[in-house]
């Protein structure tokens, strides 16, 4: 039995091996620094100051570029979002939508519409149950505006990168001047935690080809360039934590519902195996087999 | 499949129902009185498991179909509302995405054990092609299943598998152009594979039928591979059975819940939260880990054709199976050297399962350079592969066919129950002599 | 049992030639199996693309978009174009290859329009398994295809990895020196 355990183990590690690799293997980018986040663990959840924090660099530096198109407004106020007040929420027989602050957040945007009088193109301030407005009219306008990159959608980022939140957060605070050797074009910025593969571009020995890889967007975060409401400092270090996190939860909104689901599940499937197993020896009390 | 039907109605509604369809008849003499053998061991709980795992992606399935929208401009976006909007959405979304994983693990660890115990064995093969088949539906329904949230790695997913069969000589292009509907992947290909990708598993619900009918005519095979002899060999189904089946499930369900409330996106790609962009391939496309092993065999091969026809030839070895083992006797727990190769054969699955999330011209063994062999490196993934794929085709096609005629087997028991054992050279006989002395 | 009476009758063993009323059991079996066959045309047939795909009208494409050394891709059917202006160094490149060992031999020249080497059209889908091969990567400064490996030369010829082809050129004319037409 223990023979057959340890050949099980072997299998289950070289099956792991196999999943973890390519994350490694794509591109020569460091790995993505380690940060503690609320949300992480069996019982973690959104922390909504920092929801709040994060809300407010998006607003006032990244939604200058980038689209958070499946996100709408009413989220915001939504059960675990930055701007959550039990006091708008079914228990009090009202929605998101009644949310004051999330109302005001709305109205900054303005959305195309059609009179239905008139049937003219017009716009009117966004309600809550509008979508992010995307800074561009479409991928066209966004590259002609960038220098031909696209700023990627936000909506999704956190999880469409292989190390999430940790991946942005690193991004954000691993711009570096480029070592000596490398070759970088015009709005193009040297990045540590950026994939890509710089050998064609270092006139260095192939062994010590810099990490990391060119990215089209300047460092966008420095120092006091937000002020936060509730006082805090608002370092680089900081800036960049918040924003990844309220990242995290524009990626995925339900975690905090999804992780207390599922203790409740485990506790109740722990209780059912044991009873099972309980069963099981009953049932087979008499039995050899 | 016995003889004689132990089940009486009691009440005066079964009886009316039994004379005219005797539905509970057949439930109550192939679930609750049926014989089991009393050896079974946890192994043998997969089949149950995996009824488990067909009913959940059935159920969780039919549920997001009523919101998801199957078309290219919209795929992407009805996903991420069933995610965000649909009440527990995300939920059932990531139990169906999560239970297509929990689905082929519980697949192959039952394939496997089938392997083992030479559950393929006379009477044997058409139950075992039938689960063959199951895993071939299994694998084409998992396939269109991962194109439909049309993101990059479905699409190109989708490209890379359709383009197989443009390997095909002289069909091969109008067969991708047909696949298609069009010129390339696009919205017509995302459409199909949705209203094939609905059907399929009613059809493999339909093929479980037929494995569990046939398993009830031949038996089930148990651990020392000796078929039962007498009452002594054998319980009821119920209740011996199903606890045990039932407590199996339920450490199972253990680990479906625990990746689909904690590590819910672990077994998917990143890449995929980005939505399909025909004019970029991924930097490194992989398809989902199951399908990881025949992927290797695919690139293991430097000619296309031949690439195509190996990772098919791969699959056809398992429906070959009861004919290329030509040992007499059943389990492996008798048949020491056969053992050591099976578990080499599991290894070498598990590094083809490797090789196939790597890149192939990576080095195994890092910053090592050897010599150029053909068209790599001898440290490298693909070459690896190359071992790996070899050991395959050689377990299916020269171990198992010559093993079963040189092979010095253990004594193999006279019967479940009793600990004599009967002398070697009586194996034949007590192999293949008893299916008329079941229950 | 009309079967088995069909099939001793007709069996040919028995030398005797089918009857009438064999004839018509086996043209009551033919004409459905026929009109099955029939209709199982209209059913295979409606997968394959249809009118309005078949439609996808021809695209032009200005050059004077394209830098010397750079690539543009643009959509055309679905699938990836690349357009790409070769710099000198990179045309040197692929004519010395003409005559190596090549897998799928084509010379350069046969490759593009006469007096226009440095305009290179190509359909950019890997011939291995239709991944979009990447630009400047690989050994040759062509592609190279982030799938499987198959790296092509700058002149679009499979030189290594599993593809068993050039990436195919479309059918395209030059409407002026700075415009052409796709398809």
């Amino acid at each position: 039995m223990l023979r057959k355990l340890s050949v099980i183990a072997a299998v289950a590690g070289l099956l792991t091996a196999g999943l973890a690799g390519p994350a490694l293997a794509s591109g020569h980018a460091l790995p993505a620094k380690e940060v503690k986040w609320s949300f992480d663990g069996p019982l973690g959840k959104f922390d909504q100051a920092q929801l709040q924090r994060g809300y407010k660099v998006y607003r006032e530096v990244c939604s200058a570029c980038h689209a958070m198109s499946l996100v709408s407004f009413r989220n915001l106020g939504d059960k675990g979002g930055p701007f959550y007040d039990e006091k708008y929420s079914a228990k009090h027989g009202k929605t998101s939508n009644d949310n004051p602050k999330v109302k005001a957040i709305a109205k900054e945007y303005e959305v195309a519409d059609i009179d239905s009088e008139t049937g003219d193109a017009i716009k009117r301030p966004a309600t809550p149950a509008d979508h992010f407005v995307s800074p561009f009219a479409n991928e066209a306008a966004a590259r002609a505006s960038n220098g031909g990159a696209l700023p990627p959608d936000m909506s999704l980022l956190a999880k469409a990168r292989e190390e999430g939140p940790n991946h942005i957060y690193s991004i954000l605070t691993g711009y570096a001047a480029p070592p000596a050797g490398l070759k970088i074009g015009d709005n193009q910025h040297y990045n540590k935690y950026m994939a890509g593969d710089l050998t064609s571009y270092w006139s260095g020995s192939h062994e010590h080809v810099p990490p990391g890889g060119f990215i089209a967007m300047a460092p966008p975060l420095k120092a006091n360039q937000v002020t936060f409401d509730d006082g805090a400092p608002a370092t680089l270090d900081q800036e960049a934590k918040d924003v990844s996190a309220f990242l995290m939860w524009a990626a995925e909104p339900k975690l905090d519902e999804r992780k207390q689901t599922g203790f409740a599940v485990m506790i109740y499937l722990l209780l059912f195996s044991g009873l099972l197993y309980a069963s099981y020896r009953k049932v087979w009390k008499n039995e050899s087999h | 499949m016995s003889g004689h039907s132990t089940y009486e109605p009691k009440t005066g509604i079964e009886r009316w129902l039994d004379a005219r369809l005797p539905i509970v008849r057949l439930g109550y003499d192939s679930f609750v009185d049926y014989p089991t053998p009393r050896n079974l061991n946890y192994w043998y709980t997969f089949g149950g498991i995996l009824s488990l795992c067909l009913a959940s992606q059935l159920i969780s399935g039919i549920i997001l179909a009523m919101h998801y929208n199957p078309g290219a401009d919209h795929a992407f976006a009805s996903v991420e509302h069933i995610m965000r909007d649909v009440n527990y959405g995300w939920l059932i979304r990531y139990m169906h995405a999560n239970g297509a994983s929990m689905f082929f693990i519980a697949v192959y660890i039952h394939m496997l054990r089938g392997l083992y115990y030479g559950s393929y064995k006379a009477p044997r093969e058409v139950l075992w092609i039938l689960g063959c088949v199951i895993y071939l539906l299994m694998m084409a329904t998992a396939f269109m299943g991962y194109v439909l949230p049309w993101g990059q790695m479905s699409f190109h997913g989708a490209v890379v598998i359709t383009n197989l069969f443009g390997a095909l000589p002289l069909v091969g292009p109008a067969i991708t152009t047909w696949l298609w509907g069009g010129f390339a992947v696009d919205s017509p290909t995302l459409n199909r594979f949705f209203s094939l990708h609905y059907l399929l598993p009613f059809m493999i619900a339909g093929v479980v039928i037929l494995h569990v009918w046939a398993l009830h005519v031949v038996g089930q095979n148990n651990p020392t591979g000796v078929d039962p002899k007498s009452k002594a060999d054998v319980l009821p189904f119920t209740p011996y059975a199903t606890v045990k089946d039932g407590f199996a499930m339920s450490l199972f369900l253990l680990l479906f819940a625990f990746f689909v409330f904690y590590m819910p996106n672990a077994l998917g790609h990143a890449d995929n939260y980005i939505p399909a962009n025909p004019l970029v391939t991924p930097a490194h496309i992989v398809p989902e880990w199951y399908f990881l092993p025949f992927y290797a065999i695919l690139r293991a091969v430097p000619d296309k054709l031949f690439g195509v026809l190996a990772m098919f030839g791969a699959i056809a070895c398992l429906f070959a199976l009861p004919w290329l083992d030509t040992s007499k006797v059943r389990s492996m727990r008798y048949r020491p050297t056969a053992r050591i190769h099976f578990f080499i054969f599991v290894v070498a699955c598990c590094i083809l399962g490797l090789c196939g999330a790597k890149l192939p011209s990576e080095p195994v063994i890092p910053g090592l350079t050897t010599f150029n062999l053909v068209d790599a490196d001898l440290n490298s993934f693909v070459w690896l592969s190359r071992l790996a794929a070899f050991y395959y085709f050689a377990f299916f096609l020269a171990i198992l066919p010559l093993l079963g005629l040189f092979e010095k087997t253990l004594p193999v028991p006279d019967s479940i129950a009793s600990p004599a054992l009967s002398h070697p050279a009586t194996i034949p006989a007590a192999a293949t002599a008893a299916p008329e002395m079941k229950g | 049992m009309a079967d088995t009476a069909v099939g001793a009758k007709t069996d040919p063993a028995h030398g005797e030639a089918p009857i009438r009323r064999d004839f018509i059991y086996i043209a009551t079996i033919a004409v459905p199996a026929g009109g099955a066959a029939s209709l199982a045309i209209p059913f295979i047939d409606q997968m394959n693309p249809s009118a309005d795909t078949l439609a996808l009208a021809s695209i032009e494409f200005d050059l004077s978009k394209v830098a010397v050394g750079q690539q543009v891709t643009v959509k055309w059917r679905g699938k990836p174009l690349f357009v790409r202006n070769r710099t000198a160094a990179e045309i040197a490149a692929a004519v010395k290859d003409d005559h190596s060992s090549l897998k799928d031999p084509q010379t350069d020249a046969d490759r593009v329009k006469p007096g226009k080497a440095n305009w290179l059209v190509l359909i950019g889908s890997c011939t291995h398994l239709g991944c979009v091969p990447t630009f400047g990567g690989g050994a040759y400064g062509g592609w190279f295809c982030p799938c499987h490996g198959s790296v092509y030369d700058t002149s679009g010829r499979i030189r290594q990895g599993p593809a068993p082809k050039n990436l195919a050129v479309p059918d395209y004319t030059f409407l002026s020196d700075t415009k052409v037409k796709i398809g």
